[in-house]
Protein backbone atom coordinates (compact mmCIF):
# COMPACT_ATOMS: atom_id res chain seq x y z
CA UNK A 1 0.00 0.00 0.00
CA UNK A 2 1.37 3.56 -0.45
CA UNK A 3 -0.99 5.04 1.83
CA UNK A 4 -1.29 4.48 5.72
CA UNK A 5 -4.93 3.52 6.26
CA UNK A 6 -6.06 3.39 9.50
CA UNK A 7 -6.56 -0.56 10.07
CA UNK A 8 -10.00 -1.75 8.78
CA UNK A 9 -11.92 -2.64 12.02
CA UNK A 10 -14.62 -2.06 13.91
CA UNK A 11 -12.89 -0.25 16.48
CA UNK A 12 -11.64 2.14 13.87
CA UNK A 13 -15.61 2.92 13.00
CA UNK A 14 -16.16 3.81 16.71
CA UNK A 15 -13.08 6.09 16.26
CA UNK A 16 -14.17 7.90 13.42
CA UNK A 17 -17.89 8.05 15.16
CA UNK A 18 -15.75 10.08 17.96
CA UNK A 19 -14.91 12.37 14.82
CA UNK A 20 -18.82 12.57 13.79
CA UNK A 21 -17.22 10.81 10.84
CA UNK A 22 -19.32 8.12 9.27
CA UNK A 23 -17.22 5.69 7.90
CA UNK A 24 -17.35 2.65 5.59
CA UNK A 25 -14.54 0.48 3.98
CA UNK A 26 -13.79 -0.29 0.57
CA UNK A 27 -12.20 -3.34 -1.32
CA UNK A 28 -9.82 -1.65 -3.37
CA UNK A 29 -9.54 -5.32 -5.22
CA UNK A 30 -13.34 -6.16 -5.70
CA UNK A 31 -14.96 -2.78 -5.29
CA UNK A 32 -17.16 -4.03 -2.29
CA UNK A 33 -18.43 -1.69 0.33
CA UNK A 34 -18.35 -2.82 3.82
CA UNK A 35 -20.14 -1.65 6.34
CA UNK A 36 -19.33 -2.66 9.48
CA UNK A 37 -16.16 -2.35 7.77
CA UNK A 38 -13.68 -6.12 7.88
CA UNK A 39 -10.29 -6.13 7.68
CA UNK A 40 -10.28 -8.89 5.48
CA UNK A 41 -13.01 -8.91 2.18
CA UNK A 42 -15.65 -11.46 2.81
CA UNK A 43 -16.15 -11.94 -0.79
CA UNK A 44 -12.20 -11.82 -2.34
CA UNK A 45 -10.29 -12.29 0.89
CA UNK A 46 -8.29 -9.54 0.12
CA UNK A 47 -6.61 -7.21 2.62
CA UNK A 48 -6.08 -3.60 1.04
CA UNK A 49 -9.29 -2.30 2.41
CA UNK A 50 -9.60 1.56 2.44
CA UNK A 51 -11.95 3.98 4.26
CA UNK A 52 -15.02 6.04 2.54
CA UNK A 53 -16.78 7.96 4.20
CA UNK A 54 -20.74 7.53 3.74
CA UNK A 55 -23.12 10.30 3.50
CA UNK A 56 -25.13 9.30 5.94
CA UNK A 57 -28.19 9.58 4.75
CA UNK A 58 -30.56 6.80 4.55
CA UNK A 59 -34.41 5.55 4.65
CA UNK A 60 -35.41 3.08 7.25
CA UNK A 61 -36.11 -0.66 5.64
CA UNK A 62 -38.03 -1.66 9.31
CA UNK A 63 -37.74 -0.56 12.81
CA UNK A 64 -39.29 -0.97 16.37
CA UNK A 65 -39.81 0.54 19.78
CA UNK A 66 -38.25 -0.71 22.23
CA UNK A 67 -39.78 -0.70 25.86
CA UNK A 68 -38.63 -3.39 27.78
CA UNK A 69 -34.91 -2.67 27.85
CA UNK A 70 -31.55 -4.46 28.29
CA UNK A 71 -30.23 -3.26 32.07
CA UNK A 72 -28.08 -0.92 30.28
CA UNK A 73 -30.72 0.74 28.80
CA UNK A 74 -33.65 0.82 31.19
CA UNK A 75 -33.46 4.49 32.01
CA UNK A 76 -33.66 5.18 28.14
CA UNK A 77 -36.74 3.02 26.95
CA UNK A 78 -38.95 3.36 25.48
CA UNK A 79 -36.99 3.95 22.62
CA UNK A 80 -36.74 3.38 18.82
CA UNK A 81 -34.37 1.35 16.89
CA UNK A 82 -34.26 0.94 12.89
CA UNK A 83 -32.36 -0.92 10.79
CA UNK A 84 -31.35 2.02 8.03
CA UNK A 85 -30.26 1.78 4.32
CA UNK A 86 -27.97 4.01 3.46
CA UNK A 87 -27.79 6.08 0.32
CA UNK A 88 -25.06 4.12 -0.38
CA UNK A 89 -26.60 0.53 -0.47
CA UNK A 90 -25.11 -0.36 3.21
CA UNK A 91 -27.74 -1.60 5.87
CA UNK A 92 -26.72 -0.82 9.67
CA UNK A 93 -29.09 -0.92 12.79
CA UNK A 94 -29.23 2.28 15.15
CA UNK A 95 -31.36 4.10 17.35
CA UNK A 96 -33.81 6.83 15.65
CA UNK A 97 -33.65 10.02 17.68
CA UNK A 98 -35.64 13.56 17.95
CA UNK A 99 -38.76 11.72 16.21
CA UNK A 100 -42.03 10.18 17.97
CA UNK A 101 -42.56 6.49 17.80
CA UNK A 102 -45.89 7.15 15.28
CA UNK A 103 -44.00 9.41 13.06
CA UNK A 104 -41.93 6.75 12.29
CA UNK A 105 -42.24 4.15 9.29
CA UNK A 106 -41.08 2.59 6.92
CA UNK A 107 -39.12 4.19 3.68
CA UNK A 108 -38.85 7.18 5.82
CA UNK A 109 -35.89 9.92 4.95
CA UNK A 110 -33.38 9.93 8.15
CA UNK A 111 -29.40 11.27 8.77
CA UNK A 112 -26.64 10.26 10.86
CA UNK A 113 -25.87 11.99 14.06
CA UNK A 114 -23.25 10.89 16.65
CA UNK A 115 -23.20 10.84 20.69
CA UNK A 116 -20.74 12.88 22.10
CA UNK A 117 -17.53 10.88 22.49
CA UNK A 118 -17.15 8.38 25.98
CA UNK A 119 -14.19 7.83 27.97
CA UNK A 120 -15.07 5.06 30.52
CA UNK A 121 -16.31 1.75 30.55
CA UNK A 122 -15.64 -0.78 28.15
CA UNK A 123 -15.87 -0.32 25.06
CA UNK A 124 -15.48 3.73 25.17
CA UNK A 125 -17.88 3.88 22.50
CA UNK A 126 -19.41 6.69 21.26
CA UNK A 127 -22.83 5.89 19.51
CA UNK A 128 -23.97 7.00 16.08
CA UNK A 129 -27.60 7.20 15.64
CA UNK A 130 -30.04 8.18 13.16
CA UNK A 131 -32.83 11.60 12.74
CA UNK A 132 -35.53 12.63 10.66
CA UNK A 133 -34.05 14.20 7.46
CA UNK A 134 -35.01 18.03 7.74
CA UNK B 1 -30.79 -41.81 1.36
CA UNK B 2 -33.76 -40.80 1.18
CA UNK B 3 -36.05 -41.91 3.61
CA UNK B 4 -33.42 -44.24 5.28
CA UNK B 5 -33.65 -43.82 9.38
CA UNK B 6 -30.31 -42.10 10.07
CA UNK B 7 -30.67 -42.61 13.78
CA UNK B 8 -33.34 -43.91 16.51
CA UNK B 9 -34.97 -42.26 19.43
CA UNK B 10 -35.12 -44.56 21.93
CA UNK B 11 -36.16 -42.38 24.97
CA UNK B 12 -36.92 -38.96 25.73
CA UNK B 13 -37.31 -36.91 29.03
CA UNK B 14 -38.44 -33.58 30.01
CA UNK B 15 -38.02 -31.83 33.32
CA UNK B 16 -41.62 -29.60 33.87
CA UNK B 17 -40.95 -26.33 31.97
CA UNK B 18 -41.53 -23.27 34.66
CA UNK B 19 -40.69 -21.52 37.26
CA UNK B 20 -38.64 -24.15 39.05
CA UNK B 21 -37.51 -22.04 42.19
CA UNK B 22 -34.62 -23.58 44.44
CA UNK B 23 -33.03 -26.22 41.67
CA UNK B 24 -30.25 -25.72 39.74
CA UNK B 25 -30.41 -26.49 35.47
CA UNK B 26 -28.27 -29.23 36.63
CA UNK B 27 -30.81 -30.74 38.88
CA UNK B 28 -33.60 -30.27 36.07
CA UNK B 29 -31.42 -31.88 33.95
CA UNK B 30 -31.66 -35.05 36.38
CA UNK B 31 -35.28 -35.03 35.89
CA UNK B 32 -35.46 -35.33 32.12
CA UNK B 33 -33.37 -38.32 32.40
CA UNK B 34 -35.03 -39.94 34.99
CA UNK B 35 -37.94 -39.78 32.85
CA UNK B 36 -36.12 -40.89 30.07
CA UNK B 37 -34.43 -43.78 32.14
CA UNK B 38 -37.40 -44.71 34.05
CA UNK B 39 -39.55 -45.13 30.21
CA UNK B 40 -37.22 -47.05 28.96
CA UNK B 41 -36.16 -50.56 31.32
CA UNK B 42 -33.97 -51.82 28.87
CA UNK B 43 -31.65 -49.25 28.75
CA UNK B 44 -29.07 -49.52 31.38
CA UNK B 45 -27.78 -45.82 31.44
CA UNK B 46 -24.48 -46.01 32.91
CA UNK B 47 -23.24 -49.26 31.04
CA UNK B 48 -25.36 -48.19 27.59
CA UNK B 49 -24.76 -44.57 26.96
CA UNK B 50 -21.34 -43.77 26.13
CA UNK B 51 -21.38 -40.11 25.87
CA UNK B 52 -23.59 -37.03 26.67
CA UNK B 53 -23.86 -34.15 24.58
CA UNK B 54 -26.16 -30.97 26.06
CA UNK B 55 -27.04 -27.69 24.83
CA UNK B 56 -26.98 -24.53 27.05
CA UNK B 57 -26.91 -20.72 25.48
CA UNK B 58 -25.87 -18.62 29.03
CA UNK B 59 -23.04 -18.96 31.96
CA UNK B 60 -24.72 -16.03 33.20
CA UNK B 61 -27.84 -17.13 34.56
CA UNK B 62 -26.11 -19.64 37.06
CA UNK B 63 -22.62 -18.60 36.94
CA UNK B 64 -21.65 -22.10 35.83
CA UNK B 65 -19.77 -22.91 32.67
CA UNK B 66 -18.45 -26.47 31.98
CA UNK B 67 -21.94 -27.81 31.50
CA UNK B 68 -20.48 -31.25 30.24
CA UNK B 69 -18.98 -32.33 33.34
CA UNK B 70 -21.40 -30.36 35.64
CA UNK B 71 -24.09 -32.59 34.48
CA UNK B 72 -21.64 -35.58 33.90
CA UNK B 73 -21.48 -35.22 37.92
CA UNK B 74 -24.65 -35.66 38.63
CA UNK B 75 -26.09 -38.04 36.22
CA UNK B 76 -22.61 -40.20 37.42
CA UNK B 77 -21.32 -40.71 34.19
CA UNK B 78 -17.41 -39.61 34.42
CA UNK B 79 -15.47 -40.58 33.22
CA UNK B 80 -17.44 -40.85 30.18
CA UNK B 81 -16.97 -38.25 27.40
CA UNK B 82 -19.95 -35.13 28.00
CA UNK B 83 -19.68 -32.05 25.54
CA UNK B 84 -21.56 -29.18 25.39
CA UNK B 85 -22.98 -27.25 22.53
CA UNK B 86 -23.69 -23.49 22.39
CA UNK B 87 -26.06 -21.92 19.27
CA UNK B 88 -27.87 -19.77 21.26
CA UNK B 89 -31.42 -20.97 21.66
CA UNK B 90 -31.21 -23.70 19.43
CA UNK B 91 -28.48 -25.32 21.51
CA UNK B 92 -29.81 -28.55 22.22
CA UNK B 93 -30.87 -29.25 18.25
CA UNK B 94 -27.06 -29.03 18.33
CA UNK B 95 -26.57 -31.35 20.89
CA UNK B 96 -28.74 -33.90 19.22
CA UNK B 97 -26.62 -33.29 15.79
CA UNK B 98 -23.45 -33.64 17.14
CA UNK B 99 -24.88 -36.69 18.76
CA UNK B 100 -26.16 -38.10 15.90
CA UNK B 101 -23.47 -37.40 13.70
CA UNK B 102 -21.11 -39.34 16.48
CA UNK B 103 -23.36 -41.91 16.28
CA UNK B 104 -23.51 -42.10 12.80
CA UNK B 105 -20.08 -41.92 12.45
CA UNK B 106 -19.38 -45.13 14.28
CA UNK B 107 -17.83 -43.05 17.25
CA UNK B 108 -20.85 -44.17 19.86
CA UNK B 109 -23.61 -46.72 19.84
CA UNK B 110 -25.79 -45.10 22.41
CA UNK B 111 -25.55 -41.46 23.39
CA UNK B 112 -27.59 -39.35 25.53
CA UNK B 113 -28.36 -35.51 23.94
CA UNK B 114 -30.25 -32.70 25.14
CA UNK B 115 -29.80 -29.46 27.45
CA UNK B 116 -31.07 -26.88 29.70
CA UNK B 117 -31.29 -23.82 30.92
CA UNK B 118 -32.06 -21.98 34.48
CA UNK B 119 -33.29 -18.38 33.91
CA UNK B 120 -36.17 -17.21 36.47
CA UNK B 121 -33.61 -16.97 39.33
CA UNK B 122 -32.78 -13.54 37.22
CA UNK B 123 -34.23 -10.09 36.81
CA UNK B 124 -35.84 -9.73 33.11
CA UNK B 125 -33.53 -6.69 32.31
CA UNK B 126 -30.59 -9.28 33.15
CA UNK B 127 -32.14 -12.09 31.35
CA UNK B 128 -33.09 -9.27 28.37
CA UNK B 129 -29.20 -8.94 28.19
CA UNK B 130 -27.97 -12.43 28.32
CA UNK B 131 -30.02 -12.93 25.56
CA UNK B 132 -29.18 -10.42 23.62
CA UNK B 133 -25.58 -12.05 23.42
CA UNK B 134 -26.85 -14.07 20.49
CA UNK B 135 -27.15 -11.01 18.49
CA UNK B 136 -24.16 -8.80 16.95
CA UNK B 137 -22.84 -6.85 20.25
CA UNK B 138 -20.97 -3.88 18.39
CA UNK B 139 -23.93 -2.80 15.84
CA UNK B 140 -27.40 -4.60 17.68
CA UNK B 141 -26.67 -4.88 21.43
CA UNK B 142 -24.75 -1.48 21.63
CA UNK B 143 -27.66 0.65 20.05
CA UNK B 144 -29.90 -0.89 22.67
CA UNK B 145 -31.54 -3.73 20.62
CA UNK B 146 -33.54 -6.70 22.43
CA UNK B 147 -34.61 -10.22 21.03
CA UNK B 148 -37.96 -9.04 21.11
CA UNK B 149 -36.86 -5.98 19.19
CA UNK B 150 -35.10 -7.85 16.66
CA UNK B 151 -37.93 -10.23 16.22
CA UNK B 152 -40.40 -6.93 15.97
CA UNK B 153 -38.56 -5.50 13.28
CA UNK B 154 -38.93 -8.47 10.96
CA UNK B 155 -43.08 -8.22 12.55
CA UNK B 156 -42.83 -4.85 11.31
CA UNK B 157 -41.53 -5.90 7.80
CA UNK B 158 -43.84 -8.76 7.53
CA UNK B 159 -46.82 -6.96 8.49
CA UNK B 160 -46.09 -3.44 5.91
CA UNK B 161 -45.22 -6.33 3.20
CA UNK B 162 -48.47 -8.62 3.64
CA UNK B 163 -51.05 -6.55 5.30
CA UNK B 164 -50.75 -8.45 8.79
CA UNK B 165 -52.41 -7.13 11.99
CA UNK B 166 -51.74 -7.41 15.57
CA UNK B 167 -54.79 -9.58 15.18
CA UNK B 168 -53.07 -11.86 12.90
CA UNK B 169 -50.35 -12.13 15.23
CA UNK B 170 -52.77 -13.15 18.63
CA UNK B 171 -54.59 -15.71 17.02
CA UNK B 172 -50.48 -17.59 17.00
CA UNK B 173 -50.64 -16.95 20.80
CA UNK B 174 -54.30 -18.02 21.82
CA UNK B 175 -53.64 -21.23 19.63
CA UNK B 176 -50.25 -22.10 21.76
CA UNK B 177 -51.95 -21.42 25.03
CA UNK B 178 -55.09 -23.31 24.66
CA UNK B 179 -52.69 -26.11 23.90
CA UNK B 180 -50.45 -24.69 26.85
CA UNK B 181 -53.64 -24.86 29.19
CA UNK B 182 -53.85 -28.93 28.05
CA UNK B 183 -49.97 -29.90 28.59
CA UNK B 184 -49.40 -30.42 31.97
CA UNK B 185 -45.49 -29.75 31.68
CA UNK B 186 -46.13 -26.59 30.31
CA UNK B 187 -44.98 -23.15 32.02
CA UNK B 188 -48.15 -21.15 31.50
CA UNK B 189 -51.03 -23.56 31.38
CA UNK B 190 -53.92 -21.11 31.05
CA UNK B 191 -56.04 -20.21 27.98
CA UNK B 192 -55.68 -16.27 26.52
CA UNK B 193 -58.54 -14.28 24.85
CA UNK B 194 -58.02 -12.28 21.31
CA UNK B 195 -58.45 -9.61 23.91
CA UNK B 196 -56.48 -10.54 26.15
CA UNK B 197 -53.23 -10.50 24.10
CA UNK B 198 -54.33 -7.61 21.96
CA UNK B 199 -54.38 -5.40 25.35
CA UNK B 200 -51.33 -6.46 26.96
CA UNK B 201 -48.79 -4.02 27.07
CA UNK B 202 -45.65 -3.23 24.68
CA UNK B 203 -42.37 -5.06 24.71
CA UNK B 204 -41.20 -4.20 21.07
CA UNK B 205 -43.80 -2.70 19.36
CA UNK B 206 -45.28 -4.22 17.32
CA UNK B 207 -44.77 -6.95 19.48
CA UNK B 208 -46.81 -7.05 22.96
CA UNK B 209 -46.32 -9.38 26.04
CA UNK B 210 -48.40 -12.27 24.81
CA UNK B 211 -47.11 -12.28 21.81
CA UNK B 212 -43.33 -13.37 23.33
CA UNK B 213 -42.31 -16.39 24.98
CA UNK B 214 -41.95 -17.15 28.17
CA UNK B 215 -38.41 -16.76 30.93
CA UNK B 216 -38.24 -20.42 32.02
CA UNK B 217 -36.51 -23.19 33.67
CA UNK B 218 -35.97 -26.41 32.00
CA UNK B 219 -33.85 -29.30 30.82
CA UNK B 220 -34.98 -32.09 28.29
CA UNK B 221 -33.19 -35.30 26.70
CA UNK B 222 -33.55 -37.91 24.11
CA UNK B 223 -31.00 -41.43 24.13
CA UNK B 224 -30.59 -42.40 20.21
CA UNK B 225 -28.77 -45.57 19.33
CA UNK B 226 -28.19 -47.11 15.63
CA UNK B 227 -31.48 -47.67 14.08
CA UNK B 228 -30.25 -51.68 14.23
CA UNK B 229 -29.91 -51.77 17.55
CA UNK B 230 -33.47 -49.25 18.64
CA UNK B 231 -35.54 -52.42 19.30
CA UNK B 232 -32.74 -53.81 21.89
CA UNK B 233 -33.85 -50.96 23.86
CA UNK B 234 -37.62 -50.52 23.14
CA UNK B 235 -40.99 -51.76 21.15
CA UNK B 236 -41.59 -48.11 20.07
CA UNK B 237 -38.80 -46.46 18.34
CA UNK B 238 -39.13 -43.04 16.73
CA UNK B 239 -36.65 -42.34 13.73
CA UNK B 240 -34.68 -39.57 12.59
CA UNK B 241 -35.22 -39.82 8.91
CA UNK B 242 -34.66 -36.19 8.48
CA UNK B 243 -32.06 -32.81 9.54
CA UNK B 244 -31.13 -29.84 7.76
CA UNK B 245 -28.84 -27.65 9.97
CA UNK B 246 -28.20 -23.87 8.26
CA UNK B 247 -26.63 -20.25 9.75
CA UNK B 248 -27.43 -17.43 7.96
CA UNK B 249 -24.92 -13.69 8.64
CA UNK B 250 -25.25 -13.18 12.87
CA UNK B 251 -26.79 -9.48 12.29
CA UNK B 252 -30.24 -8.86 11.10
CA UNK B 253 -29.03 -5.29 9.22
CA UNK B 254 -26.85 -7.56 7.53
CA UNK B 255 -29.96 -9.85 5.95
CA UNK B 256 -32.01 -9.29 2.33
CA UNK B 257 -35.16 -10.40 3.12
CA UNK B 258 -36.72 -9.35 6.88
CA UNK B 259 -39.23 -11.22 6.49
CA UNK B 260 -38.36 -14.74 5.67
CA UNK B 261 -35.34 -16.58 7.67
CA UNK B 262 -33.22 -17.50 4.72
CA UNK B 263 -30.73 -20.53 7.42
CA UNK B 264 -35.01 -21.89 8.24
CA UNK B 265 -35.84 -22.49 4.66
CA UNK B 266 -32.25 -24.37 3.75
CA UNK B 267 -32.24 -25.97 6.93
CA UNK B 268 -36.22 -27.33 5.70
CA UNK B 269 -35.32 -28.02 2.51
CA UNK B 270 -31.92 -30.36 3.31
CA UNK B 271 -34.22 -31.90 6.08
CA UNK B 272 -37.83 -32.58 3.38
CA UNK B 273 -35.03 -34.08 0.55
CA UNK B 274 -32.81 -35.94 3.10
CA UNK B 275 -36.66 -37.84 4.53
CA UNK B 276 -37.94 -38.21 1.15
CA UNK B 277 -41.35 -36.26 2.64
CA UNK B 278 -42.94 -33.13 1.50
CA UNK B 279 -44.62 -30.88 3.83
CA UNK B 280 -48.03 -32.34 2.78
CA UNK B 281 -46.79 -35.13 4.51
CA UNK B 282 -46.31 -34.13 7.90
CA UNK B 283 -48.85 -34.53 10.50
CA UNK B 284 -47.36 -32.60 13.28
CA UNK B 285 -45.26 -29.87 13.50
CA UNK B 286 -42.86 -27.92 16.80
CA UNK B 287 -42.05 -24.54 15.29
CA UNK B 288 -40.27 -22.02 17.60
CA UNK B 289 -42.68 -19.41 18.10
CA UNK B 290 -40.36 -17.60 20.09
CA UNK B 291 -42.31 -14.63 19.30
CA UNK B 292 -45.70 -14.95 17.40
CA UNK B 293 -44.61 -13.64 14.12
CA UNK B 294 -41.85 -16.10 13.78
CA UNK B 295 -44.12 -19.16 13.87
CA UNK B 296 -46.25 -17.45 10.67
CA UNK B 297 -43.15 -17.10 8.80
CA UNK B 298 -41.77 -20.41 9.83
CA UNK B 299 -45.07 -21.69 8.34
CA UNK B 300 -43.97 -20.09 5.12
CA UNK B 301 -40.26 -21.24 5.64
CA UNK B 302 -41.49 -24.51 6.22
CA UNK B 303 -43.24 -24.85 2.91
CA UNK B 304 -46.76 -25.26 5.01
CA UNK B 305 -48.63 -22.24 2.80
CA UNK B 306 -46.71 -19.74 0.51
CA UNK B 307 -45.10 -16.13 1.48
CA UNK B 308 -47.59 -14.11 2.85
CA UNK B 309 -50.22 -16.41 3.81
CA UNK B 310 -48.94 -17.68 6.98
CA UNK B 311 -50.76 -14.77 8.37
CA UNK B 312 -54.24 -16.52 6.93
CA UNK B 313 -53.09 -20.58 7.47
CA UNK B 314 -53.14 -19.52 11.93
CA UNK B 315 -56.32 -16.88 11.74
CA UNK B 316 -58.32 -19.68 9.83
CA UNK B 317 -57.29 -21.76 12.67
CA UNK B 318 -55.63 -24.65 10.32
CA UNK B 319 -52.76 -25.60 12.98
CA UNK B 320 -55.32 -26.76 15.30
CA UNK B 321 -55.41 -30.35 15.58
CA UNK B 322 -57.95 -31.39 12.74
CA UNK B 323 -56.77 -28.00 10.85
CA UNK B 324 -54.52 -28.45 7.22
CA UNK B 325 -51.58 -29.13 9.79
CA UNK B 326 -51.25 -29.14 13.97
CA UNK B 327 -48.87 -26.72 15.30
CA UNK B 328 -47.41 -26.28 18.76
CA UNK B 329 -49.59 -28.75 20.22
CA UNK B 330 -46.93 -28.78 23.27
CA UNK B 331 -47.87 -24.92 23.66
CA UNK B 332 -44.81 -23.88 21.95
CA UNK B 333 -42.17 -21.61 23.61
CA UNK B 334 -45.15 -19.41 24.22
CA UNK B 335 -46.83 -21.33 26.64
CA UNK B 336 -45.12 -24.25 27.48
CA UNK B 337 -42.02 -22.22 27.59
CA UNK B 338 -38.55 -21.27 26.49
CA UNK B 339 -35.36 -22.20 28.68
CA UNK B 340 -33.46 -21.53 25.77
CA UNK B 341 -30.86 -24.20 26.28
CA UNK B 342 -33.26 -27.04 26.44
CA UNK B 343 -35.59 -26.28 24.01
CA UNK B 344 -34.58 -27.74 20.69
CA UNK B 345 -34.74 -31.74 22.46
CA UNK B 346 -37.54 -30.22 24.43
CA UNK B 347 -39.58 -29.93 21.09
CA UNK B 348 -38.17 -33.39 20.26
CA UNK B 349 -39.70 -34.57 23.31
CA UNK B 350 -42.85 -33.51 22.20
CA UNK B 351 -42.90 -34.58 18.92
CA UNK B 352 -41.46 -38.29 19.85
CA UNK B 353 -45.15 -38.01 22.51
CA UNK B 354 -46.75 -37.95 19.53
CA UNK B 355 -45.91 -40.04 17.21
CA UNK B 356 -45.42 -42.61 20.07
CA UNK B 357 -49.31 -41.71 20.97
CA UNK B 358 -49.07 -40.40 24.52
CA UNK B 359 -50.23 -36.76 23.58
CA UNK B 360 -52.83 -37.36 25.41
CA UNK B 361 -55.90 -34.53 25.41
CA UNK B 362 -53.28 -32.77 22.32
CA UNK B 363 -52.91 -36.01 20.47
CA UNK B 364 -52.99 -35.89 16.60
CA UNK B 365 -54.60 -39.31 15.49
CA UNK B 366 -52.41 -41.52 13.83
CA UNK B 367 -49.55 -39.21 13.60
CA UNK B 368 -46.65 -40.60 11.74
CA UNK B 369 -44.49 -37.87 10.89
CA UNK B 370 -43.52 -35.11 12.83
CA UNK B 371 -40.99 -31.98 12.35
CA UNK B 372 -39.26 -29.85 14.48
CA UNK B 373 -38.15 -26.38 13.50
CA UNK B 374 -35.94 -24.59 16.35
CA UNK B 375 -33.86 -21.08 15.52
CA UNK B 376 -31.15 -19.45 17.29
CA UNK B 377 -31.01 -16.05 17.82
CA UNK B 378 -32.50 -14.09 15.41
CA UNK B 379 -33.01 -16.84 12.99
CA UNK B 380 -28.97 -16.37 12.51
CA UNK B 381 -29.49 -20.68 13.08
CA UNK B 382 -31.88 -23.01 12.07
CA UNK B 383 -32.29 -26.47 12.17
CA UNK B 384 -34.79 -28.63 11.51
CA UNK B 385 -35.44 -32.07 11.84
CA UNK B 386 -37.83 -34.62 10.34
CA UNK B 387 -39.43 -37.71 12.82
CA UNK B 388 -41.17 -41.00 11.37
CA UNK B 389 -42.34 -43.68 13.94
CA UNK B 390 -41.31 -47.07 14.17
CA UNK B 391 -43.38 -49.93 11.95
ZN1 LIG C 1 -13.01 -7.87 -2.16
Amino acid sequence: MSEQQPPATIEQFYKFCAEKKFMAVRCKRCGTLHLPPKPICRECYSNEMEWVELSGRGKIVTYTVIHVAPTQFVDMAPYAVAIVELDEGVKITGQVRDAKPEELKIGMEVVVDFEEAQGEGWPPWPRYFFKPAK
Amino acid sequence: MSGKPLVAIVTAGLAKFGKREGLYGRELFQEAAKEAFDRCPNLDPKKDIEATFVGMMAEGFEHQGHTGPTVNAWLGFAPKPAFRTESACASSSAALAFGMYAVMSGAYDVVLCGGIEKMTNRSTPEVTEFLATASDFPFEQWHGITFPGLFAMMATAYMHRYGATEEHLAHVAVKNHYYGARNPKAHMQIEVTLEKVLSSRYVAWPLKLFDCSLITDGASCVVITRPELARKFTDTPVYIIGHGAAQDNIALYDRDDLTTSRAAREAAQKAYKMAGVEPKDIDVAEVHDCFTIAEIIAYEDLGFCGRGEGKDLVAEGQTYVGGKIPVNTSGGLKAKGHPVGATGTGQIYDIYKQLIGEAGPRQVPGAEIGLTHNLGGSAASAMVWILKRGD
